[in-house]
């Protein structure tokens, strides 16, 4: 048998995460899957040669406008768009992404931004996590995603992640990926040639896979801020801090003047390849009185979404940690709504 | 043929221009065009913490970053700190609480400390440990480390409230 | 032992270059011209090696060299690199060759070498070697490697297993005949690697005015590694130089001679440039030594009154591919097992296994953890059959301080019976338990678990062989300029040996620590030598220095007193100068005195002056020196996540008497660190193939610094009569019995859902997964 190739061609397991604790993953065009997986494997393939841990060669570009990017991006063959570079350099430095282009978007300042748009509040992708971290208007207006972005990674990774490359790196647990499910999320693609939005339910299409198509990448992501009193709870069980999810779940929980649940919502990450919507868990609850009781059934019914399996942590313990979570998160919801009803 | 580009940026201010290849990282770029070793290598993958620098005064993990990216920004390495003769506050508490054995992460805890501090003149025990969670020490146990940074939190305190 | 520096906490010598960016790790020397060497590296776990193209990669642009086995010069090519410890139990002692030769037997077994102008290159040239593997059955689990019929690690071996050997004492029969209680357990304890936070590298030149190859390499033993070059590259003692500068941690696995080094001076020989080579990351999980796993099965006889009969059983060691250190950390586990606990009678199989998994060698702690972990649960199972409590149990059972020296019954790694020589284990154990509180535990328990919480208590208690022989080589020498220089073998990777060995000289000096400038780890300081590990360095360098120190203060004074016509002891160093003591104007310098000693060319020496202001000792312990050790440990456990935190971690340590109480507190609490990510967080894992899952930090967790909680440290010294200085090694004390404390303390914690647990490392997951129902918490 000859073993001739370095392991990123005859890749043996998709790499399908940088359980790193690093964070943000720039825009890059993950392998595809083969086939869709409940089993992900999260190490690189270890049939390789050598230990690369410096990146291959790659000509490089630095456009400063939005139009240039895309340009490069339609013309390019081999290209991969760079972002935050907390997870795309490390696939580069493990030789695992080797593209022959590298287009730098940390140029680009007009991809990053955070506007108060009236009904939403629209972020560039390039806006970095560290942004979002201390902009009022966040804390005011989307505090879930303040509250997700403290259980990601680090001080040095916030500083450079951003937003857009979390979502389009797509790991199963990333916190940033699941608070906009939880808020229903539109991405904004552009491509040369024009423009299109996807919600983010159909933005993850398997494992490490997003939905964008070739020559498109994603420049803005607009949130609905939910309206009148509600509350949300973001919670997650990881190794360490810092440390990527096992399991994230984030709430959110609007109440009606009786008291009752009116709305809400319930995403769990890490559970599946892509963020879930617990979907009858959240039609559960509604109509129900905040408590034990409520918190307990949704958190069953949550529990009963299809597990990942993998050499570290197995489906059962996923599930049950989603049950735990879901549990955890409503509470924590109907904590911070019930204050807003007096 | 390699991908050259030649860059410009300052470094503990100190202006430097240089012809790099592009996929040269910051940290290489730093260690071995540069000649400034205090900053060091520990794992490539963006974990370890000990190639920590500031980029216009923000920590980064100069191993996830390329050289060319650094082109016009201002960086500090642990060299901008203090020198063998007059260490900063900061070194000086390592000092004095054995904040350091073998050295190797400590560059890099250095600068997420210095940037702590800026950013929380008085942070408490459990801050400094969730903060220098991006920063791996396999001597210490970080315990004197985190003594170190509480020390230098209160030297600092003393010389600001001294003016 | 006492003096002005012994004792103090003096502020570390080595600070400020590393502060400020100034170290000189060997990545950091700045050699001009240097070529970057890159490793191809076996992808599987045992395959043949069949033909090996290196044409591509040799014509990448700046490539200079690439080798395979067959371009080795013929004394690589002739012999394996040999056995350091060599063990006559060892049946059979598989050695690797510096390159495959037709053979590899671990993911990551070196196979080929690149060098070119830019590690960039090399890496990229790399890529293009072809080599033609045929895959065999790999062995990955040292369970199923004992079985009869299983695949051969090696082919052509007679078996998959490296050496069984039995570890007995007393009448083990009599023992468990008719024994009141008798508790049995299944252990399963892996321990990871050192992952220190710098990788393994080195840095060769070869000076063809001079005939010398100079070696900078991160390696704890110098000389050792000297000879390995002597042997293996046939080159003479003046030929090669070995120098280890700073070192970013060593922890045990860059004591081996690894398969890197020997190339290195063999490519600056032959390119005429200084090679380099810079282990990364990846390379540090699959290929640089690590422990393992190690499956135990004992049982522990008891009297009704919780008196220890005696203790049988066996355990399989997961060797790896290859025994390059022979069978010391499987031999420390053995013979740790008794720890501080009077044993009438012990029984010990050890089986080493041969695996296709990089080897294992020792890791801080070198085996004695899982001894220590095996021996602490039988103890805390022996209680709940009995009834009693723990530390009560334990109390009936330690050897007490007026039975020292007390002989064990078994033969140490160090060719010795193990002779604890000095120790108070029941005060230890008060200490600890003093500190936590353990007495008000139980109430704070009931505390907790009324408002849902579920804490719990683990102790543990371990003896500890240290100081290891042979020897260390300390000179302390006064130049004739004056100044002080101390050399030494040791070669320290974070253990402040230039504070520590300068405090020692200076006692005897008359002069700051600050004033005495030390060398280690260069084979050109000290003509012999032998490195730093196993908690060795205070006991034979410290004692080393000592002696030394000493006996060159001795020749200052009679140069001096027959100089200035006074005797001896009216005379007194200080600062730099003999002075008469009460008439500070007569003094003489002691460059003065270094000039005389160093005699006049032509002229005999002064009568009674031997030559050179120096002098070389190399103590040599007569057996190892056993340090000890109580930790006690508060947990919460989150029944629903299976999360642990310490709530409490309280370390009483004795390690005799102290050289800097700062340097030791730094290494205990270090030492436990390590224990909790073993407890906790640290699994290096593999499929069944051989193939590492765990190859970056992001699987392989290790503790930061919001997952080690504030150790409280306590002391008390037994100091030992078998070193000038009293005292005993400090550097792995720490992590000992972490484990085990840890493990109790969670297991305390679940009581009420009657887990128990005979395994490290315990994730989250595997909690839960014990709890099973229970840890539905509130969603039940």
């Amino acid at each position: 048998m000859r073993d001739a190739g370095i392991g990123r061609h005859d890749v043996q397991a998709v790499y399908c995460g940088s359980a790193y604790g690093a964070r943000d993953q720039s825009v890059h065009r993950a392998p595809r899957s083969h086939g869709a997986r409940r089993r992900c494997n999260r190490m690189p393939a270890l049939r390789r040669h050598g230990s690369a841990m410096k990146a291959a060669p790659f000509t490089y570009h630095d456009p400063r406008t939005l139009g240039e990017a895309l340009e490069r991006l339609h013309s390019l063959e081999g290209a991969s768009l760079l972002a935050g570079g907390q997870s795309l350099v490390t696939l580069m430095n493990f030789r695992i992404a080797a593209p022959a282009h590298l287009i730098d978007l940390n140029r680009v300042d007009e991809l990053a931004y955070i506007r108060d748009e009236g009904a939403v509040i629209r972020v560039g992708a390039m806006t970095r996590q560290r942004e979002l971290e201390f902009s009022p208007l966040i804390a005011a207006r989307l505090p879930v995603v303040q509250e997700a972005l403290g259980h990601v990674g680090y001080r040095q990774t916030r500083n450079r992640g951003t937003l857009g490359g979390s979502l389009c790196h797509l790991d199963p647990s990333a916190e940033l990926v699941g608070v906009c499910a939880l808020l229903d999320a539109v991405l904004h693609l552009r491509s040369a040639s024009g423009a299109r939005d996807v919600p983010i339910a159909a933005w993850g299409q398997g494992l490490m896979t997003n939905a964008l198509a070739p020559g498109e990448m994603l420049v803005a992501v607009t949130i609905t801020p939910w309206q009148g009193p509600h509350g949300h709870g973001f919670v997650e069980f990881a190794r360490r801090h810092g440390d990527f999810a096992i399991v994230a779940v984030g709430a959110m929980l609007r109440l009606r003047p009786d008291g009752a649940i009116a709305g809400a919502a319930l995403c769990l990450s890490g559970v599946a390849p892509v963020p879930v919507r617990a979907a009858a868990a959240e039609r559960l609850l509604i109509g129900q009185r905040p408590g034990h009781a409520a918190w307990r059934a949704a958190a069953a019914e949550a529990a009963r979404i299809e597990a990942m399996q993998d050499q570290h942590v197995s489906q059962a313990y996923r599930q049950h940690l989603a049950r735990i979570l879901s549990y955890r998160a409503l509470e924590l919801a109907a904590a911070r709504a019930l204050p807003q009803m007096r | 043929m390699p991908d050259i580009r030649r860059i410009s940026l300052e470094v503990n201010g100190v202006q430097y221009e240089r012809e790099v290849e592009t996929r040269l990282s910051l940290a290489d770029f730093l260690r071995h065009t540069l000649g400034l070793t205090g900053t060091h290598v520990g794992c490539e993958h963006g974990v370890c913490g000990a190639c920590t620098v500031l980029v216009d005064g923000l920590s980064a993990r100069a191993c996830l970053m390329f050289a060319v990216q650094a082109d016009g920004r201002k960086l500090t390495t642990v060299e901008g700190l203090g020198s063998a003769e007059a260490l900063n506050d900061l070194q000086q508490a390592f000092h004095d609480r054995h904040g350091l054995q073998c050295g190797f992460c400590t560059p890099g805890m250095l600068m997420t400390l210095e940037e702590l501090l800026r950013d929380k003149p008085q942070p408490d025990e459990a801050e400094v440990r969730e903060r220098l969670s991006g920063n791996l020490c396999r001597c210490t146990g970080y315990q004197a480390i985190v003594d170190a940074a509480l020390d230098a939190a209160k030297r600092r305190a003393a010389t600001q409230g001294a003016r | 032992m006492s003096g002005r520096y012994f004792g103090t906490s003096v502020p570390r010598k080595e600070d400020r270059a590393l502060l400020t960016g100034q170290g000189r790790f060997v990545d950091d020397l700045k050699v001009a011209d240097a070529l970057h060497m890159v490793m191809v590296r076996s992808p599987h776990a045992h395959a043949r090696v069949g033909a090996i193209d290196l044409g591509a990669a040799r014509a990448l642009p700046g490539v200079r060299a690439v080798l395979a086995y067959a371009d080795l010069p013929q004394s690589l090519r002739a012999q394996p690199i040999p056995l350091v410890h060599p063990n006559a139990a060892i049946k059979q002692g598989f050695l690797p060759y510096v390159l495959a030769k037709d053979e590899v037997h671990y993911v990551g077994e070196p196979v080929a070498a690149v060098v070119a102008e830019s590690r960039h290159i090399a890496e990229d040239a790399a890529e293009l070697v072809e080599v033609d593997y045929t895959a065999l059955p790999a062995i990955s689990d040292c369970r199923d490697a004992i079985r009869p019929g299983a695949p051969l690690a090696h082919s052509g071996a007679a078996s998959n297993i490296a050496a069984r050997v039995p570890f007995k004492f007393g009448d083990i029969e009599a023992a468990f005949r008719g024994a009141p209680v008798v508790v049995k357990e299944s252990l399963f304890q892996h321990r990871g690697g050192a992952f220190s936070m710098e990788c393994r590298a080195g840095l060769a030149q070869y000076d063809a005015m001079q005939d010398l190859y100079t070696v900078h390499l991160a390696t704890q033993v110098p000389h050792q590694t000297k000879r390995f070059y002597m042997d293996l590259l046939e080159l003479a003692d003046n030929q090669i130089r070995v120098i280890a500068p700073d070192i970013g941690g060593g922890f045990g696995p860059k004591a081996p001679f690894y398969p890197e080094y020997a190339l290195l001076p063999v490519f600056a020989r032959s390119l005429a440039r200084p090679v380099k080579w810079i282990e990364d990351r990846y390379e540090n999980f699959v290929a640089t030594f690590q422990e393992r796993d190690q499956y135990w099965e004992v049982e522990l006889a008891l009297d009704a009154d919780g008196k220890i009969r005696g203790l049988r059983g066996s355990f399989i060691h997961d060797g790896g591919a290859y025994l390059p250190r022979g069978l010391i950390v499987q031999w420390i586990s053995s013979t740790t097992v008794p720890g501080p606990y009077v044993m009438p009678a012990f029984s010990m199989e050890m089986t080493s296994a041969i695996t296709n998994r990089v080897p294992t060698t020792a890791v801080r702690g070198a085996g004695r953890p899982q001894a220590v972990f095996v021996m602490e649960r039988l103890m805390d199972r022996a209680a709940q059959a009995l009834g009693l409590d723990r530390a009560e149990i334990r109390r009936r059972n330690f050897v007490r301080p007026e039975q020292m020296p007390y002989p064990v019954g078994l033969v140490y790694r160090d060719g010795k019976p193990v002779t604890y020589d000095s120790g108070d284990y029941p005060a230890c154990q008060a200490m600890a338990l003093a500190r936590i509180d353990y007495a008000g535990f139980r109430q704070r328990q009931e505390q907790a678990r009324a408002q849902g919480r579920y804490i719990g208590i683990g102790i543990g208690s371990y003896v500890e062989g240290t100081g290891l022989g042979p020897y260390e080589a300390v000179t302390v020498r006064v130049a004739t300029t004056g100044k002080i220089f101390l050399y030494s073998g040791a070669a320290p990777q974070g253990q402040s040996h230039h504070t520590t060995l300068a405090q020692v000289a200076a006692d005897q000096l008359g002069i700051d620590p600050g004033q005495i400038t030390v060398v280690t780890g260069d084979t050109a300081g000290t003509a012999l030598g032998v490195g730093t590990f196993a908690a060795r360095t205070a006991v034979n360098a410290g004692s080393s220095a000592h002696v030394a120190a000493t006996e060159v203060r001795r020749k200052i004074l009679r140069i001096a007193a027959a100089q200035m016509e006074v005797a001896e002891e009216d005379l007194e160093l200080k600062d730099g100068y003999v002075v008469v003591r009460g008439a500070p104007g007569m003094r003489r310098s002691l460059r003065e005195i270094a000039v005389i000693a160093a005699g006049i060319p032509g002229y005999s020496l002064p009568d009674g002056v031997s030559a050179g202001l120096e002098h070389t000792a190399t103590f040599s312990p007569a057996q190892s020196t056993y340090s000890n050790g109580s930790h006690a440990a508060e947990v919460e456990v989150d029944i629903e996540t299976g999360h642990v935190r310490i709530l409490r971690y309280v370390a009483a340590d004795d390690c005799g008497h102290v050289i800097n109480p700062m340097v030791v507190h730094g290494q205990i609490v270090g030492g436990v660190a390590h224990g909790i990510g073993n407890a906790l967080f640290e699994h290096m894992r593999y499929d069944a193939e051989g193939q590492p899952l765990t190859t970056h930090f992001g699987d392989y967790l290790l503790p930061h610094a919001a997952d080690v909680p504030r150790v409280e440290v306590l002391h008390m010294e037994s100091p030992t009569p078998l070193n000038p200085l009293g005292v005993k090694g400090a550097g792995e004390g720490g992590t000992l019995p972490a484990i085990a404390t840890i493990i109790g303390a969670v297991e305390d914690a679940l009581s009420p859902f009657g887990v128990k647990i005979a395994e490290a490392p315990l994730t989250p997951q595997r909690i839960v997964e014990l709890l099973g129902d229970a840890a539905l918490g509130r969603t039940q």
